[in-house]
């Protein structure tokens, strides 16, 4: 085989990892949106948010340390601590719980029986809510997080490949940090999936997704569910802060990920978890693969930039539910 | 208009103390009435219907009754106690469970798990326990699975268990609908039209299995209906309601006879 075809090959497996990584932020969308039909649009500024209180903790910021400074006239800046990665994680998780309580408290309950475009206007102003209060709370510089994921060319799977190509091949690269992030996407999946599927929660959380009313009436409590599934929606999004934000550095930048999430869920479809899945992995390959194929070779390249939603847009003439989205049947 | 001593029924069931009195119930939406001053009662292990022509209030009767509507004046006692502002889910917690017209099954999940979501009520194991599939939460599910198989064996529904029910056909569905509030072993049983849109026969097996889970499991049943034919053959005592009001409270020869009631239903003729 020639190392074009190699070549080719580590072009596609890059793609399957950045692939995982749309499908975290989709999947995010997709847990909302099937259990409240909520279209989140602050579902990027939610990874932004949770990756920015992961790097303040871990760091030992000061919350608020500007606003505290100028109005006191201090110079408070850190705690003075460094508190160690998994601790960090697993309080900012907490954060993210609490911030699904407020939401439940102050948006949504509050907007229950609103048209849909009235709460999706809602998320928007959260989205910049957020923003704003991410920025206030913990300062807008550009950070790095490092939570001890190892990052660059992982030179175990390139020596060990390296015999599968002739003289001018020198083994698959990989970034580690991709690998590491489709494992935890992988493993992310497949435990929603448990819980979805074998719990009482879970099973009351697609109760609710498919009525109300019904739900309601075997006892389900409507907030509760709202809290748990917002909670798991910053779970996700913390997932995919960390993943995006080692990989690119902690910015406003990344609540844009979440318009990658779009096309994914174009072709995936709004309701599908498994619809998130393949449509990242579709979006990912599809587009690493163009820019291989066709994108670099005669469109002078940059393709990956616009590939995304030029296929969305073709399955939105084609197919407007996506591959595994529910049918639209309109009866007259 | 109520009576709260005991009483046995021709075919000997024993019928008991009251469970549920709705008192002076008015309902209003806006500016229209649907439901305008009625009380009546429902007693223990008893059949009750309501019926009356479209219109007549009876859904939002139900609807009162299991929380979803919450009546501008009036009082609703169940068990001897006022019942204050209470959502929906915390009434159900309460055993009271419901079927809707309009079948409301979660169609997306399989009849085993709708059922299996009607034993919400009586699950208590904490949301980490039930992340973590740990010792509780584990036997917890393997208990109310027991209880969801009896309900689906009762049913006569093995068959379609892993069944998405949206794939289901129309009588079959309803009949799931039943086995959901059956699971929750309610002590009141809320039934909104369990016929409608049934063929004959649907509405035999429909009849077959609201008696025998009266008489087997003693659970007290309200429902509402529009076949005359099937509530008189049914049901123990029977309320009548038109244009949201009572027109009519007693067993089913009482209203029968009631020339309100023949009125309502043949019409009259104004002069």
């Amino acid at each position: 085989m020639s190392a074009g075809f190699y070549f080719g090959a580590e072009v596609f497996i890059n793609g399957l990892m950045t692939g995982v990584l749309y499908s975290l932020v989709a999947l995010g969308f997709v847990l909302i949106f099937k259990s409240s039909g909520i279209f989140n649009y602050a579902q990027g500024v939610m990874a932004l948010f949770a990756a920015l209180t992961l790097v303040g903790l871990q760091d030992g910021q000061v919350p608020f340390a500007h606003l505290i400074n100028s109005i006191f006239g201090t110079q408070v800046h850190h705690f003075g601590w460094h508190l160690p990665a998994l601790l960090a994680i697993l309080l900012t998780a907490g954060v993210m719980v609490v911030l699904a309580i407020l939401v439940e408290r102050y948006i949504l309950r509050h907007l229950v029986n609103q048209p849909d475009i009235i709460l999706f206007m809602a998320t928007i102003g959260m989205a910049y809510f957020m923003e704003g209060f991410g920025d206030l709370m913990w300062g807008s510089e550009i950070k790095k997080l490092d939570v001890g994921i190892p990052q660059g060319g992982n030179f175990w799977i390139e020596e060990n490949t390296a015999f599968l190509g002739g003289e001018d091949f020198y083994g698959f690269y990989l970034d580690s940090l991709d690998i590491v992030a489709a494992v935890f996407a992988g493993l992310l999946v497949l435990s929603l999936v448990l819980f979805s599927q074998y719990t009482k929660t879970g099973r009351a959380l697609r109760a609710v997704a498919d009525d109300h009313q019904a739900a309601l009436s075997v006892g389900i409590s409507l907030r509760f569910i709202w809290v748990v599934v917002w909670s798991i929606a910053g779970f996700i999004a913390l997932v995919a802060g960390i993943m995006w934000g080692s990989k690119s550095g902690v910015q406003f930048s990344l609540s844009l990920i979440a318009l990658k999430a779009l096309p994914v869920l174009m072709l995936g479809g709004f309701t599908s978890i498994p619809g998130a899945i393949v449509g990242g992995l579709i979006i990912g390959v599809g587009e690493k693969m163009f820019e291989f194929l066709i994108g670099a070779p005669f469109l002078g390249g940059a393709t990956e930039n616009w590939f995304a939603y030029m296929l969305a847009l073709l399955f939105l003439v084609f197919r407007p539910q996506g591959l595994f989205g529910d049918k639209i049947i309109e009866r007259v | 208009m109520s009576t709260a001593e005991t009483y046995q029924t021709p075919d000997g069931r024993t019928i008991g103390a009251q469970m549920m009195e709705m008192k002076n119930i008015t309902l209003r939406f806006g500016g229209v009435k649907a439901i305008t001053d009625i009380s009546f009662d429902i007693l223990e292990g008893e059949i009750r219907a309501i019926i009356g022509p479209n219109g007549a209030g009876k859904s939002s009767m139900l609807n009162v009754m299991n929380g979803f509507y919450h009546p501008q004046e009036g009082e609703v006692w169940f068990h001897g106690k006022k019942r204050g502002p209470m959502k929906p889910h915390q009434i159900a917690k309460q055993g009271i469970a419901r079927t809707f017209q309009n079948i409301a099954l979660f169609s997306g999940m399989s009849t085993l798990d709708n059922i299996m979501t009607g034993r919400l009520t009586h699950m208590n194991a904490g949301i980490l326990k039930q992340a973590l599939w740990w010792g509780p939460a584990e036997k917890e599910e393997t208990e109310n699975r027991e209880v969801v198989e009896k309900v689906i064996d009762f049913l006569e529904i093995q068959t379609i268990r892993k069944t998405p029910v949206g794939r289901l056909p129309y009588g079959l569905q309803k009949r799931v609908e039943l086995g959901r509030a059956l699971a929750a072993e309610p002590k009141l049983l809320l039934l909104d039209e369990p016929m409608a849109g049934m063929n004959v026969e649907e509405k035999e097996d429909m009849s077959r299995f609201i008696l025998d889970v009266n008489d087997e499991f003693g659970t007290t049943i309200a429902l509402i209906e529009h076949d005359m034919g099937v509530v008189m053959d049914i049901a123990d005592r029977v309320v009548v309601m038109d244009y949201g009001k009572k027109i009519g409270d007693g067993t089913p020869d009482d209203v029968r006879n009631n020339q309100d009631v023949i009125d309502a239903y043949l019409g009259v003729a104004h002069d």
